[in-house]
């Protein structure tokens, strides 16, 4: 009996593990109903677009901003070794695009919006509102749910292409401004070799991969989480924890994928 | 009005992220100097292209005028095919024009080169190039250089 104790519980976290899994792939499919709603009711969306998007937008491009300086300074240090420093340009372009916007606005994105959701989430939950909803024949997934997905998946590539062109942006500053790198040779190199499909479509197509899990997992952990004021906390913590990984792990198949030949 | 001056608010913000991401296939990317089937075919074998890619520049007396679209080996005449898209506006170019593979700066990129001819009747969508010049292999370089030292030693 008390032999077996280890091992039991170790089947009940799996057996949890798996079920958890599956509510959560139900929840998907639950809110993936209510997009059509939220598509012709596009008010409730916009509104999340606001408190996803928007109030996301300030970090993101000031995050933005100090990546795309930073890779251009020790760019720069690195690159002058080898007398390229035309080269610059390249780096900060291809790494902006393909890796850093798409992965970094999402963590950001997790941080910020994602904490956010979970947080709402949760307290409707706690607070019995939305068994209040159901109760007035309201389907949550419809009201409350599919609007505020929608709303990350469309926030994401918007975030993720203002963070590259910012840092772009900021790169060059450091580079012509700071360091005096060609003007000329610093577009002319990065345009060369930045492809519009290869590269800068495969950003967006990973930031809207981001943007969908980031927002699932945010949605799910406050609608899947024990309701009280404790219960909440935790499931924002798991919320950022979770989808950053989610974000990390996802870059480097994404990246296999698309970028693999 | 709360809800109008969020969805102004909205707007703005949908607007600034379709302007970033206008910048990056403008700016950034190579969209603007991309066309793609706006030019004419031609082909041109080469005995070895080197470090030659897809997308390399075709460029005439240094100006860029076309690009590489696609690099197959012909198991026929044992030679590399080299497939390269040249923009309409340039289309004087005579048929005996010579096409070269060069390499831009120590270790930049390799390109190819055209050097037109003589002749009166042009290249059109299709037509090949037949006086080729390969590409500059370091090694077979330094190995000539060594044999040729060893002659006259």
């Amino acid at each position: 009996m008390g032999l077996l104790d280890p091992v039991a519980g170790l089947g009940r976290s799996g057996i949890g593990f798996f079920q958890r899994l599956g509510r959560a792939h139900l929840f998907l499919l639950g809110v993936s109903r209510g997009l059509g709603e939220a598509l012709r009711r596009f008010r409730l969306t916009v509104q999340q677009i606001h408190s996803v998007g928007v109030l996301t937008f300030v970090i993101t491009v000031v995050a933005g901003l100090f990546v795309g300086m930073v890779l251009g300074l020790q760019g720069y240090y690195t690159l002058v070794d080898f007398g390229a420093e035309e080269s610059l340009g390249v780096l900060v372009a291809l790494s902006l695009v393909r890796e850093l916007g798409p992965v970094v606005a999402a963590l950001l994105f997790a941080g910020r919006a994602g904490s956010a959701l979970t947080a709402e989430i949760g307290l409707m939950k706690a607070t019995e509102q939305l068994s209040a909803l159901e109760m007035m024949a309201v389907d949550p997934f419809r009201r409350v749910l599919a609007p505020r997905l929608f709303a990350g998946v469309l926030s994401m590539p918007l975030l993720a292409a203002l963070f590259s062109a910012v840092g772009v942006a900021g790169g060059y500053f450091v580079a012509n401004g700071l360091l005096g790198v060609d003007a000329g040779a610093f577009w002319s190199q990065m345009q060369s070799s930045v492809d519009f499909f290869d590269d800068v479509m495969n950003g967006v197509i990973k930031s809207l991969v981001f943007g969908t899990v980031v927002t699932w997992i945010a949605l799910f952990e406050g609608y899947d989480c024990v309701p009280t004021s404790e219960g909440v906390g935790r499931a924002t913590t798991r919320t950022v924890v979770h989808a950053s990984l989610a974000v990390l792990g996802l870059d480097f198949v994404l990246t296999a994928l698309m970028f693999g030949n | 009005m709360a809800s109008r001056s969020v969805e102004i608010i909205v707007g703005v913000f949908v607007a600034l992220g379709l302007a970033a991401l206008f910048v990056l296939a403008m700016k950034v990317s190579n969209l603007s100097t991309l066309q793609r089937g706006q030019g004419y075919e031609v082909t041109a074998y080469f005995n070895n292209v080197g470090g030659l890619k897809e997308r390399a520049p075709v460029s005439a007396s240094g100006v860029t005028i076309g690009r590489v679209v696609g690099i197959t080996y012909d198991p026929k005449t044992f030679m590399a095919k080299v497939t390269m898209e040249i923009q309409q506006q340039y289309d004087q170019f005579p048929v005996d024009t010579s096409a070269s593979i060069y390499t831009s700066g120590l270790l930049g990129e390799q390109y190819i080169a055209l050097a037109p001819g003589a002749e009166t009747e042009t290249l059109a969508d299709g037509s090949s190039i037949h006086q080729t010049q390969s590409a500059v292999v370091l090694e077979e370089l330094i190995s000539q250089f060594l044999y040729d030292q060893a002659q006259g030693g």
